[in-house]
């Protein structure tokens, strides 16, 4: 029988000098990065879209980089280790939608568009009103997204550094803003790509670590959880007990991946729609190995930290990882670890932060207020004020919402990107007689509906209101909201044909096929 | 690259043929992908004992499946690119050497 003794004194919340300083060697490195790629960003592709000169295989690590957030290290291997089973069906969730952006959506976006999404939402229809709909759609999604991570950090940086909630959240902004207002895409690129590396390296590290105490073989881990928490833990449970439930957050996840904008705004950094193919083979590879680790990562805090010493930490068991990374590497390795999430959190803003600004002067400055008429001076300029301005927003963000309850916020942003991006983006792909008044619709309906529709269900009526009995019954809105953006873009483009816009969609075609004419 | 020629390949069959073939590839893979994801969310949700069956001495079926799932969602975007590589890319080199 293995001998596993449980931990139960941790060094978490002291100052942890090892930590402290492998995050400033990251940061000093990424710093060093971005002067680099300062003299490199000049105009405005370059600093939207790094001159569209990354390759493919970059881009795959650096969407992998943006997309694998703390909330998904920390948080499903935190699920895996509280529920078991269960934990594992978020990781699939997140890795479905993947497939769907490969197929659906990577080689027409990066054909049509040019910097943001909206770019192929609005390439033949009407400019004005589908850039201020598309605009309210990601900026939403944005900073929902932002006040999720903000939070996270503050809290993490205090549980794990022991240093104060409000100075963690100022440097997490001051920092990424350096990022993105120096450096642009390239900088913010490489920040995912290092940010990646070290995620993934450090986790197969615990992952080697954790199974080398059951003898390499994973049957032996789950003897363990199985003789400690009982078989229940190594299949489905109680966490999905209502099938729409189940279909809901499934939909959100799934359809939120294809829809969230600093992810779909990456495919403008490869150079043509082969390379952007690529990346999203490379991009599903490193993150569906990603979560496997996460599930390894999970079942060894359970077994060998415990579940009690985890959830004294964090009800939800948020710090498994990390309480893992102690047990079985001491406090230098925790202090690597703690790092590694924190650089995490810090490249995730950063992406978020880049893409709110594009969307902001991309999208309204340019095609709203100067009708489409950029100079790129100008239109750099409005995108570096964007950044100055989106970094306050998010540490006052961060500093408002301290203490409270946000995990909702990161199904939120799904369930926007799901029901009010995702459904004009792939419509004005797919159908013809798309129109403008249908993309306009299907938007607000769907963003406001899921907005509505969160609060009025169980995750914010109950566990953030503390009402009774929420008049909405599922977890998550999107099966709701994505039927209703849908409904309307489709009703209300049947209602009033736009001519011109099918004529256009015929006409673009060799663009859209063919990579003709892209830029 | 003049117009006429542009209306011409945008009028030939085999870009049409091209562009047809493109989104029945695509949307037969998305198809796959949705009947496979949400057919294993349904097992989830009605019937959890029948994953709960054990296949190892304490590894049940539901975990093979599980990671399976992961995998396979990486292989069908690894299908897409072999496909859109060899066939795909080549018919389109053919089109544009008409613009």
């Amino acid at each position: 029988m293995l001998l596993l003794q449980t931990t139960s004194t941790s060094s978490l919340g002291e100052t942890n000098w090892v930590s402290i300083s492998i995050f400033f060697a990251f940061v000093a490195l990424t710093m060093y990065i971005t002067w680099w790629a300062s003299r490199k960003t000049k105009t405005t592709s370059e600093f939207y879209a790094a001159g569209r000169s990354i390759s493919g295989f970059q881009n795959g690590l650096a969407l992998a980089g943006d997309y694998m957030s703390a909330a998904s290290f920390l948080g499903i291997a935190g699920l895996v280790a509280t529920l078991g089973f269960d934990g594992l069906l978020y990781s699939i969730g997140f890795i479905v939608g993947w497939p769907l952006i490969m197929f659906l959506i990577a080689e027409p976006l990066r054909n049509l568009g040019k910097y943001t999404f909206a770019d192929v939402v609005a390439f033949r229809l009407k400019q004005k009103p589908i850039r201020i709909a598309s605009a309210i759609g990601s900026i939403l999604t944005i900073l929902f997204y932002l006040i999720a991570q903000m939070v996270g950090a503050g809290g993490l940086v205090e549980t794990l550094f022991g240093v104060d909630y409000t100075w963690a959240v100022i440097v997490v902004g001051i920092v990424m803003m350096c990022y993105v207002l120096f450096g642009g895409m390239l900088a913010t690129t490489w920040v995912q790509i290092i940010k990646a590396v070290l995620l993934l390296g450090g986790a197969t590290v615990l992952v080697f670590l954790a199974l080398w105490k059951f003898d390499f073989s994973i049957g032996n881990l789950f003897q363990s959880v199985s003789e400690k928490y009982g078989q229940e833990s190594l299949g489905p449970g109680k966490y999905f007990a209502n099938p729409l439930d189940a279909i809901s957050l499934g939909l959100a996840l799934m359809l939120g991946t294809a829809g969230l904008p600093h992810i779909l705004m990456r495919f403008y950094t490869v150079p043509d729609a082969k390379q952007a193919r690529k990346s999203v083979f490379v991009a599903t590879g490193f993150i569906g190995y990603f979560y496997l680790l996460t599930f390894v990562i999970g079942f060894a805090a359970a077994a060998i930290v415990g579940r009690e010493a985890i959830m004294k930490f964090d009800a939800q068991g948020n710090m498994s990882a990390i309480l893992l990374s102690e047990a079985l590497g001491g406090k230098f390795f925790l202090g690597f670890i703690a790092a590694v999430a924190f650089a995490t959190i810090l490249a995730v803003v950063a992406g978020l932060t880049l893409s709110g600004a594009s969307s902001i002067a991309h999208d309204l400055y340019v095609h709203v207020f100067r009708n489409g008429e950029s100079n790129e001076k100008g239109e750099v300029k409005v995108a570096k004020y964007s950044t100055i301005a989106l970094g306050i927003l998010a540490i006052l963000l961060g500093l408002i919402f301290k203490g409270q309850n946000v995990a909702f916020m990161v199904g939120l942003a799904f369930a926007i990107a799901a029901s009010a991006n995702f459904p004009s983006l792939i419509l004005s792909i797919l159908w013809k007689k798309f129109t403008t008044q249908g993309a306009v619709w299907s938007i607000v309906v769907g963003a406001t509906s899921a907005i509505v529709l969160i609060i009025l269900s169980p995750t914010v009526w109950e566990k953030v209101l503390h009402l009774k009995d929420a008049p909405f019954p599922l977890k998550n809105p999107a099966l709701v909201s994505i039927t209703l953006s849908v409904l309307s873009g489709v009703i209300v483009s049947l209602l009033k044909p736009e001519k011109e816009a099918q004529e256009k969609f015929e006409k673009e075609k060799i663009r859209t096929y063919l990579g003709v004419g892209a830029e | 690259m003049s117009d006429q020629k542009f209306q011409e390949v945008l009028k030939s069959e085999e870009f049409k043929r091209l562009a047809k073939k493109r989104w029945t590839v695509s949307l037969l893979l998305t198809f796959v992908m949705l009947l496979v994801y949400f057919g294993f969310l349904l097992l989830v949700a009605y019937d959890k004992e029948l994953l709960q069956t054990k296949v190892g001495e304490y590894t049940t079926i539901a975990i093979p499946l599980g990671i399976g799932l992961i995998i396979f969602a990486w292989i069908m975007t690894g299908i897409y690119i072999s496909w859109a590589n060899k066939v795909y890319d080549t018919e389109v080199e053919e089109l544009k050497k008409k613009l």
